[in-house]
């Protein structure tokens, strides 16, 4: 909830600032790269998941990512919100993938849907880092760099899908971490990525990005009816390497609808230049607010004092 | 009765038990013309104990072509395989694994797939897949067990896979 508000309190600011700063030419250009045909992708299939969470299992010991509160065959987490209830499961340092339980408006059996990077044609995570610590791999990867990470977190910002998670943990190893696709261990070497090997139900299809959009096509010419029609990931924010099927309507299982067609890249472009104004300005804003809280308490403790005071001029 | 024998290779890879799992692959000698009552499933036989499937009790209880397409039995209406498969080669085999590669994301048989542009089973799912769509789809529908361990018991392998032999866990609602 923060962060989202966060993110298009930030968005709205910049895009409003850099209408005056630059002129918009390079837009055009961007729009046109749609990644490496090349590139490897997921089919996620939302009607075939059952939420057994053996993706989650399997990703936690192939990234080998510390245990976690509860085991992975236990349902309680399909319970868990946060914020006041307005938010599932998210992914964290912990966890780079993640199963959400959604229960949809017609009353038919629950969906479950799996969270992780959805490795973007053109990711904004990869243009908003000015330390240039992101690369998109010609096998379709997003991966990052920790060792020149510095911690500012923008990426966490532009990520339209709210996935890069910031590790608390070490306070002098700053550092972005999210689901990498495997992509040392596994795709590299021809290997699908450890979370789709141990889908039982092959609710994840691995494959190269154009396949996938032809198979998915082909599944919803087989069986007529049984899915929206609309493949998630194919045009949004530009393109995703992940990309989704479903019964119902996206909205209804936790995706933003609302994302735009074009990447992401442009605003990011204009968002990027103005990085050094807003670092910059950042711990004054901070101050800023610091002082303004202090400000406010101390009036609010000073109410009594300051009328005897003035009772006694 | 069928004679059953698990083909293994070692894992070589420690920190990939779920594709080793699907390295393991049992081998069913189905004597022509003659169903097996029982049928070994060593699929994921690293993190999950072997299953052993009674064919007998669901011949009895369902068509034979609900699982094996056109290959066996009546198929259902207007069934798409009939107009291709009438009588070719393809009719013969019956087991799953015939069709339903045990590695369906490895280079080699995503390739297979790729240069052969006339293919037309460009979605077809792997063992594990087949397997577990076509039971667990069906067990919803019949209300028959849907738990993973209903079916098969977990290994102490798949019990640290699932950090199910971690601590008590310590709630998990804080965030
Ligand atoms: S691709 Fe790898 S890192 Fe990403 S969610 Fe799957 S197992 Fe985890
Ligand atoms: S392993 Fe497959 S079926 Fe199980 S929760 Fe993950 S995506 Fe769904």
């Amino acid at each position: 909830m923060s962060k989202i508000s966060r993110r298009r309190f930030l968005a709205a600011s910049v895009a409003g600032g850099a209408a005056i700063t630059l002129a918009p030419t390079k837009k055009a250009l961007a729009a046109t790269f749609e990644g490496y045909s090349e590139g490897m992708g997921v089919l996620v299939d939302l009607t075939r998941c059952v939420g057994c969470r053996s993706c989650e299992a399997a990703c936690n010991k192939e990234q080998k990512l510390p245990t976690p509160d509860l085991p992975f065959d236990d349902p309680a987490v399909f319970d868990q919100t946060f914020h006041g209830g307005t938010q599932k499961r998210r992914t964290t340092e912990k966890a780079y993938t993640v199963v959400n339980r959604y229960e949809p408006k017609d009353g038919s059996q629950p969906v479950y849907r799996k969270i992780q990077c959805n490795h973007c044609n053109e990711p904004a995570c990869l243009t908003s880092c000015f330390v240039n610590a992101y690369t998109k791999t010609r096998e379709g990867a997003v991966v990052y760099n920790s060792k020149v990470c510095v911690g500012c977190r923008n990426c966490m910002v532009a990520c339209p899908f709210n996935v890069p998670a910031y590790s608390y943990s070490s306070a002098f190893n700053p550092m972005i971490k999210k689901c990498i696709f495997c992509h040392e261990t596994r795709l590299k070497q021809g290997l699908p990525p450890a979370c789709v090997a141990g889908c039982p139900q092959e609710a994840l299809t691995f494959g190269h990005r154009n396949s996938l959009i032809k198979i998915a096509r082909e599944r919803m010419r087989h069986q007529p009816g049984r899915y929206i029609d609309h493949i998630y990931g194919e045009k949004e924010v530009g393109g995703t390497a992940w990309i989704y099927l479903s019964a119902v309507p996206f909205e209804e299982v936790g995706f933003d609808t609302t994302l735009q067609k074009e990447p992401i890249l442009s605003n990011v472009k204009d968002f990027l230049s103005t990085v050094p104004m807003v670092l910059a300005i950042w711990p004054a804003l901070f101050s800023g607010f610091h002082l303004l809280a202090k400000h406010k308490e101390n009036h609010a403790g000073d109410d009594h004092q300051n009328i005897d005071e003035e009772a006694h001029k | 009765m069928a004679t059953n024998q698990t083909h293994s290779k070692p894992s070589l890879f420690q920190l990939v038990l779920l594709v080793a799992a699907l390295l393991l692959v049992t081998v069913v000698t189905v004597p022509a013309a003659e169903a097996p009552d029982t049928i070994t499933l060593n699929v994921l036989a690293e993190l999950y104990e072997p299953v052993v499937f009674d064919h007998a009790m669901h011949a009895d209880v369902a068509e034979c072509a609900i699982c094996h397409h056109q290959t066996t039995g009546q198929p259902e209406a207007g069934s798409r395989c009939v107009r291709c498969h009438s009588g070719n080669e393809t009719n013969a085999s019956v087991a799953c694994r015939d069709c339903h590669v045990a590695e369906p994301f490895s280079a080699d048989y995503m390739r297979s797939k790729e240069v052969d542009s006339e293919r037309y089973h460009i979605d077809m799912p792997g063992l594990k897949g087949a397997y577990h769509l076509s039971c667990l789809g069906c067990h919803t529908e019949m209300g028959a067990p849907t738990g993973c361990q209903e079916c098969h018991a977990r290994t102490a392998a798949g019990d640290e896979t699932f950090r199910a032999d971690a601590q008590a866990p310590t709630g998990g609602n804080s965030h």
